[in-house]
């Protein structure tokens, strides 16, 4: 398996959390970003979007991070941890929800609060402290809808840690090193599963590989 | 016992989820929410989606909302009926359609979801449709549309030469988006306006099509 991706990248590091979650081998293979490799004809085939991740295994190749990781817990179901949630459709339903979810309601306001907070300032660019102050209302919203999940589910999907939980991994890690920890810090059960997920071993992977 | 599906005929979202009820000829009730009188954004239907956005799904003791996921559990509740829209006998090309499934919400919803809000949702609250933010989302969408016209010259769908569910995500957005002065830009792509001519045309979403009227008089 090789995946071919940025260790900065919030998505590349959704696709490599799951490998280490599956204790999977495989080879990491950088893409020089700063230098827009990403869109270089040699990357685009992998990609045509010109966006890390890009994933391959044999004659399979795939993008999009949280399909790649749907594939790998799939193919790799019997290996390391269970991150899906297998039983009846019912079940496998509210699972697909919270994903659902991750992608459409917490992505959104946490991903611009990210760029806002971490990017701007490390590639020596302003934050916008109006468009903070806007999207830290609307994320506050939405962790108001995970603190009353987390207050009956110890995790989003079920009582065990699924993808569901670790795509939110990587924005949650940039926000926890940001003024906007604040808003997991007011939310017990939200702050409860922050400390929760981010302590885990294969994400302390992820995380030695930005030391590199 | 039938689905109940909680939402509006002319909403997008809910649209979605009725095209692929439609696909599996799964037995489902339509129960109205009333968008203009707020009924989204109160109990009793926030305790159905804390997000306070239609559509929402009751299967017994069931409860789902995301229209996405809900299609999801449609196709795989009612796989051996209909349209095979997942491809369940194959993990590759079940990878395939959950790559152009997440495009779809990643890639494509994000550049025509404002354009279809400027046009049909904003004259609603009395404002005219803001051209500055038409004009820089028709220009990603246009390069969405570039790396699709690329795709479907090479396959007849999106996820490989089936129809799957990540072709029909793509309906009930691209069907409102038709009705703009913005349809050259699906026209102009003669693979695209192709696949998008088959897809609208198939039965189950021109069910769901006639009653798409959202900014017609009266609605």
């Amino acid at each position: 398996m090789k995946v071919h991706g940025y260790p900065l990248s919030t998505a590349t590091q959704r696709v490599l959390a799951c490998l280490y979650e599956k204790d999977v081998e495989f080879q990491f293979v950088n893409v020089d970003m700063v230098a827009g490799e990403h869109k270089s004809p040699n990357f685009l085939p992998l990609n045509p979007f010109g966006q890390v991740p890009a994933f391959e295994e044999g004659d399979l190749k795939l993008f999009e991070s949280r399909a790649t990781t749907h594939y790998i817990a799939h193919e790799y179901a019997d290996k390391g941890t269970q991150l899906l949630l297998p039983g009846s459709n019912k079940t496998m339903a509210v699972f697909q929800l919270w994903k659902e979810v991750e992608a459409h309601q917490f992505d959104p306001p946490s991903t611009k609060l990210v760029f806002e907070l971490r990017y701007k300032p490390h590639f020596g660019m302003t934050t916008d402290t109006a468009v903070v102050e806007e999207y830290e209302a609307k994320f506050a919203k939405v962790l108001d809808v995970y603190e009353a999940r987390l207050a009956e589910s110890k995790y989003l999907a079920c009582d065990h840690f699924t993808l569901a939980d670790l795509h939110h991994l990587p924005t949650v890690q940039y926000l926890l090193g940001s003024s906007a920890k604040k808003l997991f810090d007011s939310r017990p059960h939200v702050s409860a599963w922050v400390a929760d997920i981010t302590a885990r071993p294969a994400w302390s992977k992820v995380m030695g590989m930005l030391k590199q | 016992m039938a689905l109940k599906l909680y939402g509006a005929a002319m909403s997008p979202c809910t649209s979605r989820v009725m095209t692929c009820l439609h696909e599996k000829e799964a037995d489902f009730e339509l129960i109205p929410i009333d968008l203009f009188a707020g009924e989204h954004k109160q109990l009793p239907f926030l305790a159905k989606n804390p997000f306070g956005q239609i559509p929402a799904l009751e299967d017994g003791d069931l409860s789902l909302f995301e229209s996405r996921a809900i299609s999801a559990y449609v196709a795989e509740k009612y796989k051996e009926a209909g349209h095979d829209l997942i491809r369940c006998q194959s993990l590759k090309e079940a990878a395939e359609v959950k790559v152009w499934m997440e495009v779809e919400s990643q890639q494509y919803h994000p550049a025509i979801s404002p354009i279809i809000f400027q046009f049909f949702a904003a004259p609603l609250q009395g404002k005219v449709p803001d051209q500055a933010i038409i004009d820089e989302n028709l220009e990603k969408l246009g390069k969405v549309l570039d790396v699709y016209e690329e795709k479907l010259s090479r396959t007849k769908y999106l996820a490989g030469d089936f129809y799957s569910l990540a072709d029909l995500f793509h309906l009930s957005f691209t069907y409102y988006f038709m009705k703009t002065p913005c349809a050259n830009l699906i026209n102009e792509r003669p693979h695209v306006k192709a696949w998008w001519e088959d897809i609208s045309s198939r039965p189950a979403f021109q069910k769901v099509a006639s009653a798409m009227t959202f900014g017609e008089k009266g609605n």
